[in-house]
């Protein structure tokens, strides 16, 4: 791992990150912008009795909550691919792949879940409504992770933990499809509306504003993987490199005392 | 198909007979089982029509913790003296290896079903009005619950940790078990007015897909 022969200067950053980060930096500024100053906010006027009505200004955490949504599928269906790849190759790469993909995928999803809450409060008069099937399942989708995660850090060895994981994960995005399609299928037992994107139903700038939510976060979370990615390879080179490391100095102790240098020889048996 | 019945039985066979002789299931967990309908009880202050009307929730969620003790103490019996080894080197199949301990691990939970249903009609003044419904869910309900608990204790029984891991890995894996056959049960105890046929047709879905799932992945957990 000649990522580790740099030992006095390690990072995640590399030019291509840099870049990205930048420019999903610049992003960010610019859909703050958009989401806050260039948009207006969701206020419709009842035909007869003229009273106003709409989401207001708790529109305006669509533009972070749809671009969660969408991400943290994405995430978590490159998670199940990285470890069905797992399954197939047995390399670490793939299994490193799929720990940083759940672990960003479980951030973007706890947003969801979380900006969905705030922006529920005065949209639909709840923090919280049980008898939704999109909440329910949004939230088993997150717990099943949150297992997955947990799987990850009880293991001493990444190794050990790679097998079990991956089946996880595979059974975990089962529900990805039962949250996306909850809202056609049971469209009595949900508060969320049916999906505006693809119909089309919203306004030019406020679609491109979401549009636009949708590429930044997506820089943003591609950035968060790279990193995490790297982060969990020199966590894997640390495991290698540690035991390299300790059969080495075993051997140095070994050369200077004129001994052969087989290693599991101490000083004391020589 | 042959071979894989048999070991199949030979393997629910032996966690059976070792749960005969030491009784874990008679002595702690059939009692924490009713302990956990009485905790229900007391804390719903003993209100006869609530606890009625939530009956069904009340016993799927005891069967499912019942249900964890179940799995870990599966778990536990392989792991003395490394057993499991000695049960990959037999040569049995890792599929008829995963069927053998499921379905000893359902026979518990089917035993543990009965008392807890003499639990709630006793306790909660609850009836039964459709029997069919209530043992076909039992035992769709059962499988599913066991073929979950089976694969992921074995996940968790790798890594060291299992009595806390288990919990969190296999509940929300569990939760359309338990949301099926709470519906189930709302009808075949007259608890509320669903088509419990309906739901028992997705728990037999359930059943079957977990079944599966399991038979395919335990390979991958036990080869080393």
């Amino acid at each position: 791992m000649d990522i580790m022969a740099t030992e006095s200067r390690i990072t995640t950053g590399s030019r291509g990150t840099r870049l990205l980060g930048l420019a999903a930096l610049a992003g960010v500024l610019a859909l703050l912008v958009f989401a806050f100053v260039l948009t207006d906010p969701d206020v419709r006027t009842h035909p007869t009795s003229g009273e106003e009505f709409g989401q207001f200004d708790a529109v305006r955490l669509l533009y972070l909550h749809v671009p969660m949504a969408i991400l943290t599928y994405a995430a978590y269906a490159l998670c199940a691919a990285a470890s069905a790849g797992y399954l197939l190759r047995r390399t670490p790469w793939w299994d490193v792949t799929a720990h940083a993909a759940a672990e960003v995928g479980t951030l973007a999803c706890a947003l969801v879940l979380v900006t969905g809450s705030i922006w529920g409060r005065p949209v639909w008069n709840t923090w919280w409504e049980w008898g939704d099937v999109r909440l329910m399942t949004t939230l088993l989708l997150f717990l099943l992770f949150l297992g997955y995660l947990a799987l990850r850090r009880a293991a001493v060895d990444p190794e050990s933990a790679a097998r079990p994981a991956a089946v996880v994960a595979l059974v975990a995005v089962l529900d990805i499809p039962l949250v996306n399609r909850s809202v056609e299928w049971w469209e009595n037992r949900t508060l969320h509306q049916k999906s505006t994107l693809t119909e089309l139903k919203i306004e030019d700038l406020t679609l491109f504003t979401l549009v636009l939510g949708i590429v930044v976060f997506g820089l943003v979370v591609t950035w968060l993987l790279l990193h995490r990615f790297r982060v969990g390879w020199l966590e894997r080179a640390e495991v290698t490199h540690g035991i390299d490391r300790a059969i080495a100095e075993r051997r140095g102790v070994a050369s200077t005392t004129g001994v052969d240098s087989t290693v599991g020889q101490t000083r004391e048996e020589s | 198909m042959r071979e894989v019945l048999a070991d199949l039985s030979l393997v629910a066979a032996k966690d059976l007979r070792i749960e005969f002789r030491s009784r874990v299931l008679a002595n702690q967990v059939a009692p924490f089982a009713l302990l956990v309908l009485v905790l229900f009880g007391v804390a719903l202050d003993a209100d006869q029509r609530t606890l009625r009307s939530f009956a069904p929730g009340l016993f799927w969620v005891a069967v499912l913790l019942c249900a964890l003790l179940a799995v870990q103490r599966s778990v536990a019996v392989e792991r003395a003296d490394d057993a499991v080894v000695g049960l990959r080197l037999s040569g049995m199949s890792p599929a008829a290896l995963f069927l053998g301990k499921a379905t000893a691990v359902l026979v518990q939970l089917l035993v543990l079903e009965v008392l807890l249903t003499g639990g709630i009609i006793v306790l909660y003044r609850s009836s039964v009005e459709d029997v069919a419904l209530l043992v076909l869910t039992g035992l769709a309900a059962g499988v599913a619950v066991a073929a979950a608990g089976t694969l992921y204790g074995a996940m968790a029984a790798g890594l060291g940790v299992s009595e806390t891991l288990l919990p969190i890995l296999l509940l929300p894996v569990l939760a359309p078990v338990l949301i099926g056959a709470t519906r189930a049960f709302d009808d075949a105890l007259g608890a509320a007015a669903v088509d419990g046929w309906a739901w028992l047709v997705l728990l037999a879905g359930l059943a079957v897909v977990l079944t599966l799932v399991g038979a395919l992945a335990y390979r991958v957990l036990v080869e080393d």
